[in-house]
């Protein structure tokens, strides 16, 4: 199954998130790997998008979208560093 | 297609298939025990929470009844758990009594890794993402332990005749 970097959550993410978080900068909960959004590897987009870390292949950040819902799973993530404007 | 991460590759001496109960017995197939099994060959209809259904799908696999057998057991979930590490749950009745199958051939084919192969799990009577691909082990509970999308949103069920795809539905 091939997986597509992670800007391809980019957009989902812009519905909850005001800011672009392709550009944040997240750490791996299971191999500490720090790294960018986008540098993610994203599988899905059914039933929904999985992010893994490029190092060690865990589970980073789900995101499932329904109708009218969505759920946001970032347990594997330490920490996500968020770039903002002055 | 769907698929939560890499596909694993399980070489067939390395493949085991395992039932744990919730007593912590635990009781083991190697392939080759499992291919020594009476075989069944269901012919099903399979739903696909995405809302697509693929109708007389022809399996060939093991009936879950044959390797539950001699497990002892009072627990009433099942938590199934796949080389890769994905998990699904599901109540252990829903795996009983000809409901459920670990299969190996697809249409008369070897089960190929991208569809779950070298085996894997068959529900047909819930929504597909509970027929766990590579299937490793199924785990029992005395407590019900959602698994991978079931934690993400996903129905804790996923009865397709009701259309449980969310866990608000």
């Amino acid at each position: 199954m091939n997986h597509v970097d992670g800007n391809a959550m980019a957009g989902p993410l812009s519905e909850i998130f005001a800011v672009d978080l392709s550009k944040a900068s997240g750490t791996c909960a299971s191999c500490g790997l720090v790294g960018p959004v986008a540098g993610l590897r994203v599988y899905g987009p059914d039933p929904g998008l999985v992010a893994r870390c490029p190092g060690c292949d865990e589970v980073v950040m789900r995101l499932v979208r329904g109708p009218e819902t969505a759920w946001l799973d970032l347990r594997g993530a330490v920490s996500l560093r968020i770039p903002l404007g002055p | 297609m769907l698929s939560a991460g890499p596909t694993p590759r399980v070489p067939l001496d390395r493949w085991e298939f395992a039932i744990d109960t919730e007593a912590e017995r635990v009781h083991r197939w190697t392939w080759e025990e499992l291919m020594g099994l009476p075989v069944e060959t269901p012919t099903v209809d399979i739903h696909c929470v995405t809302t697509w259904s693929k109708l007389d799908t022809t399996w060939q696999g093991v009936s879950l009844d044959v390797l539950f057998e001699d497990v002892e057991t009072a627990a009433e979930y099942a938590l199934v758990y796949s080389y890769g590490g994905y998990t699904t749950n599901l109540p252990l009745e829903d795996l009983l009594d000809g409901k459920a199958w670990i299969v190996h051939r697809f249409d008369g084919e070897e089960l190929e890794p991208r569809h779950g192969g070298p085996a894997r799990l068959l529900v047909p009577h819930l929504y597909f993402w509970k027929s766990a691909k590579w299937v490793r082990g199924i785990r029992l509970l005395n407590q019900d332990h959602p698994g991978f999308w079931e934690t993400a949103g996903y129905h804790n069920y996923g009865d397709p005749w009701r259309e449980q795809r969310y866990s608000d539905d």
